[in-house]
């Protein structure tokens, strides 16, 4: 699962480098440039991102750990 | 030199604006104090709120802190200056990296501080690579990086309300300068922001500013999606704001757009580099290491409560950023480059600059230009204050918190004080760090360069990320390695910012007009 979530993070850290948008100036919804809605997008999807890694990678021993006598 | 005829003809002479920052002001002075009953009254509380903050309001202080005003007017301007690329290029960028921070580096420090009782990040460093000479070596590197951060906060709120407050006090506060006649002088709007802040903090603490920043945070957002309402209202629709824009500013497509005035014409560069794009998905990396974020992660209730902020920190970012960078691209059609003539100068002067002094004069010129009412022209400063604010009185606690633990007690015998001691020493060096920044943001008022320090801070802080990433991850990670980080950082810094530092201060138009970012 790690390896997912490692996989995920560099996919996403490629995908912001959307060069194919960089000279298009297509609107969408009629207002939102390309280039805007689609890193708007992004910022939802980075969410999901971290929604699933929280999920299927969460630290639960930490917060036993963090309680135990040291 | 610019002429200013926009900022003389818009003197307000309505107090209305500063009635509702007063009212603002009073509003989160009251919230914060009411919450100072909950303090418990011991050092722990004072410095992480006893662990007790749950996830919304975690969320909120975070989100708060990590935001300076540059989200919500830095935006606007960049957005003016460089077109639709400063999402990607600032914000959304942000989102990945900020929670990655946040998940790989702030749940950890929360439970090893939890577990050891540590409650600054040089106690980690200290025991962590059993080394008292590191946390010498870091306090006063990671003190230096602070005070820009907290310097263009002060400095900022004077390049706000001065402009606003501009017409209302001829009498008590005459100015030869028809730019400054009337206003509220700094000395006063220092004193009553760094005052405000001083009395919730003193107070309560931590406690204290996580309730200030959970307001703070909720209002610079309301206020941002407020402008992003009237001025699309204002220029016909959603649709018709867009269509009547730059179509240089739709892309990120470098390119050189000619602006006219009257004096002449320069050309400015729209548009983002890809390398420039690229490389500045490092910048955010900053956040591992700001001390006063470290701080508000300790207060925590559980690690639990760091879900909602790694998952939600990308949302709030989009929910700032998007209508901000768009009133930016709008005001590229409300103020066309070939008729500068009849731009506000604020306007011509931020298209001039090569840097990103002025550009927080953008959100305020285009509501001025478009929506004449001062209860908006109020509501937004105080949202831009409420940003500015929500950093500066994290940035004022962690510092205090820093000489309290690790000079005196660091310093003296276990036991040499008693809490209620503790808590003293912490509330007289919140004093001091207030009184400190109070007094050098005034000397420092009008020197350009202090914006420069800003990059600075946040450079020295992206680097010193690494090292708190290797402490927790690389069990091969050695003191000397640690050695060599922090000196990297001290050293190699400044060296090719000392020019940069001491040159002389640039045009003082920028320094006294129109809003400004922190």
């Amino acid at each position: 699962m790690k390896g997912l979530v490692i996989g995920g993070f560099i996919l996403l850290a490629i995908l912001h480098q959307d060069t194919w948008n960089w000279d298009k100036a297509d609107l969408v919804f009629g207002f939102l440039p390309v280039g805007l809605a689609y890193h708007a997008a992004y910022s939802v999807v980075v969410a999901l991102f971290w929604a699933f890694v929280v999920k299927v990678n969460w630290p639960t021993w930490l917060e036993a750990w963090s309680d135990e006598e040291s | 030199m610019i002429d200013p005829p926009f900022l003389a003809q818009a003197a307000p002479s309505s107090p209305t604006p500063l009635l509702v920052v007063v009212i603002y002001l009073g509003l989160l002075l009251s919230l914060a104090l009411f919450s100072g009953r909950l303090f418990r009254g011991t050092s722990k509380d004072y410095f992480v709120a006893s662990h007790s903050i749950g996830p919304f309001m975690l969320l909120m202080s975070v989100f708060g802190t990590t935001m300076t005003a540059f989200a919500l007017v830095g935006s606007t301007g960049k957005s003016f200056q460089k077109g639709i690329g400063t999402y990607g290029l600032m914000a959304s960028a942000s989102g990945l990296i900020h929670a990655a921070c946040f998940f790989l580096i702030g749940i950890r420090v929360w439970a090893i501080a939890k577990k050891h009782g540590y409650v600054t990040q040089i106690q980690f460093f200290r025991n962590r690579f059993e080394s008292n000479a590191l946390g010498y070596l870091l306090f006063p590197i990671l003190v230096l990086l602070v005070i820009p951060y907290l310097l263009i906060g002060v400095i900022g709120s004077y390049r706000v309300l001065v402009p606003v407050t501009r017409g209302m006090f001829p009498e008590v506060f005459a100015n030869a300068d028809p730019l400054l006649n009337g206003a509220l002088p700094p000395w006063v709007i220092g004193l009553v922001i760094c005052g405000v802040v001083l009395a919730y903090i003193f107070a309560g603490g931590s406690r204290a500013a996580a309730w200030a920043n959970t307001f703070q945070t909720l209002v610079f957002m309301a206020m941002g999606v407020l402008a992003f309402s009237l001025i699309a209202n204002a220029l016909g629709g959603l649709a018709a704001a867009t269509e009547q824009a730059n179509p240089a500013h739709l892309v990120r497509t470098p390119s050189e757009l000619e602006i006219t005035t009257k004096t002449g014409s320069f050309m400015r560069e729209v548009g983002i580099p890809p390398i420039q794009f690229l490389t500045y998905m490092f910048i955010p990396l900053s956040v591992g290491m700001f001390p006063h974020l470290f701080q508000h992660w300790l207060t925590a209730k559980s690690a639990r409560s760091f879900k909602l902020t790694v998952i939600a920190h990308p949302l709030c970012i989009m929910i700032v950023w998007v209508p901000c960078v768009l009133i930016g691209l709008w005001a590229t059609g409300v103020f066309t480059p070939n008729a500068a003539d009849n731009w506000p100068a604020p306007m011509i002067a931020i298209m001039g600059s090569a840097d990103n002094a002025g550009v927080g004069k953008v959100l305020s010129v285009t509501i001025k230009f478009l929506i004449e009412n001062p209860v908006i022209v109020g509501l937004i400063t105080a949202g831009i204050l409420a940003a500015i604010m929500s950093s500066l009185d994290s940035q004022f606690l962690c510092l205090g918190t820093m000489f309290t633990n690790d000079v005196v007690l660091h310093g003296s015998e276990p036991g040499r004080f008693t809490d209620r001691q503790t808590l003293w020493i912490a509330r007289s060096f919140v004093i001091g760090v207030v009184l400190v920044t109070y007094i050098l943001s005034l000397l420092l008022k009008d020197v350009q360069n202090v914006f420069d320090l800003a990059i600075w801070s946040f450079s020295g802080f992206a680097a010193l990320t690494s090292l708190v990433f290797t402490a927790l991850y690389w069990k091969g990670a050695t003191k000397a390695g640690a050695f060599a980080c922090v000196i990297a950082v001290g050293g190699g810094e400044n060296i090719p910012f000392s020019p940069r530092l001491t040159a002389p201060t640039t045009a003082s138009c920028q320094s006294r007009s129109a809003f400004s970012w922190a």
